[in-house]
């Protein structure tokens, strides 16, 4: 099996600091169904571009680093045996037929801090 | 001893017939492009050594497969690492060893190359994945599936070695990260990763029917590797009837090559080609297959081109062709590929039905249109409707704005010549 980030583009997160949970469904129905199917290894749903700060050089600016019409609007990994069968699973995600779409990259190394770690 | 030249002619045969099987067998045993493809290479050294002495094996490609097979045995063995860092296919891999080794020490079954009949299609399919660009496609199916050594794809596309080079390395590398699966596509994935290996094949055809820069016009060795490849991928898919409708367009297409130019190189027009020397076969066979394409239910984009380059061949004359149904044709074409470039190539017949003033108005809806404002064969098919209808001044500007757009030395060569004449009654 191998990992693969799904790098969510989309106009905007839904995930506002005030969304309601109607405003979130779509997505996290989504995530739950993967979840449940035993594919989804982590998830992170971001807040939208006007939270968005980003520095270059010495610069800081007020909105995401890349100005586009689309935003990574979050981002999971997945494990699969191999590319197509990640496809199959990225596909799915309702962003696709709504105007954004994902990009799959193989991931090369990860750290998240476990509970341990973060109590000391 | 054997005949080094007879060795020499059996390796060449060998090469050409059975490079793909060899190679996806060996993938097989290997896990890994460039293993499978080093193990393939030293078989054919190692035959032009041991043949020499030995004489010719009566089945030379089991040999080279067999060859190759164990050799990638001994790599394996060597370094366990390697194969499960490049884990290609998705079979276990003890099985798969054991049924590899009793296949070396029993001989082969029914095949002789030892490759289950799908293997060769693996291959095709993990060259032509749409997670690869089209041009690492192209070239990958030229070297993993053809055979043809870097050097001479780099030759064949104008670009140099080096960038040959790392855009194969590039794809291979992609292939192994991203783990781009080696096996044919599901029935549901099939018909668009079907489709992506007949734009690879059809590609490689185009690119050596009119080469898109160059001396020559054609570049026979693409057009002889599109046809070969159509036609393996016809044995390998009997039942997709676009893969046959492909193999008729590039038949009905080559039929004339012989005529396409002039003793002296120049480019000769449809009307003006020598309709004798026309490659009789090639186009029989294109015909019986269109035929058979046309009772399995409405056509695709494919078998349509190939009626249209059929009928087009099968006029006694240019002035006898069957204009109107050659529009039909494209009509029909235009529902199932709405293509602007289809769409010009529909003038053509057109102005033959409605005439030139037709033509030009519906060219001048394409022209509006935008989408083309880079593609040479718009202005010379306004040029040469222009002419038609006496309008010289204009027909030499648009002559111009064509030969800014080609590169293709006869091409120009053409298209200049067009100008000249247009010019010498007025001047």
């Amino acid at each position: 099996m191998a990992q693969y980030a799904v790098l969510i583009y989309a106009q905007d997160s839904a995930h506002a600091p005030d969304a309601t949970p109607e405003d979130t469904e779509s997505c996290n129905r989504h995530s739950d169904e993967l979840v449940e199917g035993g594919s989804m290894v982590m998830a992170f749903a971001l807040t939208p571009r006007d939270m968005a700060t980003s520095i270059s050089g010495d610069a800081i600016t007020d909105g995401p680093f890349v100005d586009s019409k689309e935003i990574v609007a979050g981002f999971y990994v997945i494990e699969a045996p191999h590319l197509d069968a990640a496809l199959e699973i990225a596909r799915l995600n309702p962003v696709v037929r709504d105007g954004g779409g994902v990009e799959i990259r193989p991931v090369h190394s990860s750290y998240i801090r476990s509970d341990k770690q973060a109590a000391e | 001893m054997t005949d080094v030249a007879a060795v020499e002619a059996a390796i060449t045969d060998a090469h050409r017939s059975d490079w793909a099987g060899m190679l996806a067998a060996t993938v097989r045993v290997a896990r890994d492009l460039d293993l499978a493809e080093e193990c393939v290479q030293e078989a054919y050294a190692s035959a032009m050594r041991s043949w020499v002495d030995t004489g010719i094996p009566d089945k030379p490609a089991a040999w080279l497969t067999t060859a190759a097979k164990r050799r990638a045995i001994d790599a394996i063995r060597h370094d366990r690492a390697l194969r499960s860092r490049l884990p290609l296919l998705l079979e276990p891999e003890e099985a798969l060893e054991e049924a590899t080794m009793q296949e070396l020490s029993h001989g082969f079954a029914e095949d002789p190359r030892g490759a289950v009949p799908d293997d060769r299609l693996r291959l095709i399919f993990t060259c032509c994945h749409p997670a690869l660009a089209q041009e690492a496609q192209v070239a990958l199916t030229l070297r993993l599936v053809c055979g043809v050594p870097a050097p001479d794809i780099a030759r064949a596309f104008l670009v140099s070695e080096t960038t040959m080079a790392a855009r194969i390395t590039r794809a291979k590398k992609k292939i192994s990260t991203a783990r781009i699966p080696y096996r044919v596509p599901r029935p549901a994935e099939l018909p668009d990763r079907l489709r992506a290996v007949l734009a690879v094949i059809h590609l490689l055809f185009t690119a050596g029917h009119t080469a898109p820069s160059g001396a020559s016009l054609v570049r026979p060795e693409l057009v002889d590797r599109a046809i070969r490849l159509a036609r393996m991928l016809g044995q390998l898919m009997p039942d997709e009837v676009e893969v046959r409708g492909l193999l008729a367009l590039l038949l009905a297409t080559d039929a004339r090559r012989a005529t396409r130019v002039d003793s002296d190189g120049r480019l000769l027009q449809l009307k003006d080609q020598d309709r004798s020397q026309w490659d009789r076969a090639a186009l029989a066979e294109a015909d019986d297959i269109i035929l058979g394409c046309l009772r399995s239910g409405p056509p695709g984009r494919y078998v349509l081109q190939a009626a249209i380059a059929s009928l087009y061949a099968q006029a006694p004359s240019y002035e006898q062709t069957d204009w109107p149904q050659i529009v039909a044709l494209y009509d029909k074409l235009l529902d199932v590929w709405p293509s602007p470039v289809v769409a010009i190539n529909r003038v053509v017949p057109l102005a033959m039905v409605a005439g030139p003033e037709t033509a030009l108005a519906e060219l001048g809806k394409l022209e509006r249109d935008g989408r083309l404002s880079g593609y040479q064969y718009l202005p010379a098919v306004k040029a040469d409707l222009l002419t038609r209808l006496g309008r010289t001044r204009q027909a030499a500007a648009a002559y111009q704005q064509a030969l800014a757009l080609a590169a293709n030395e006869t091409e120009r060569a053409f298209l200049t010549a067009q100008i000249a004449k247009g010019r010498a009654p007025n001047d």
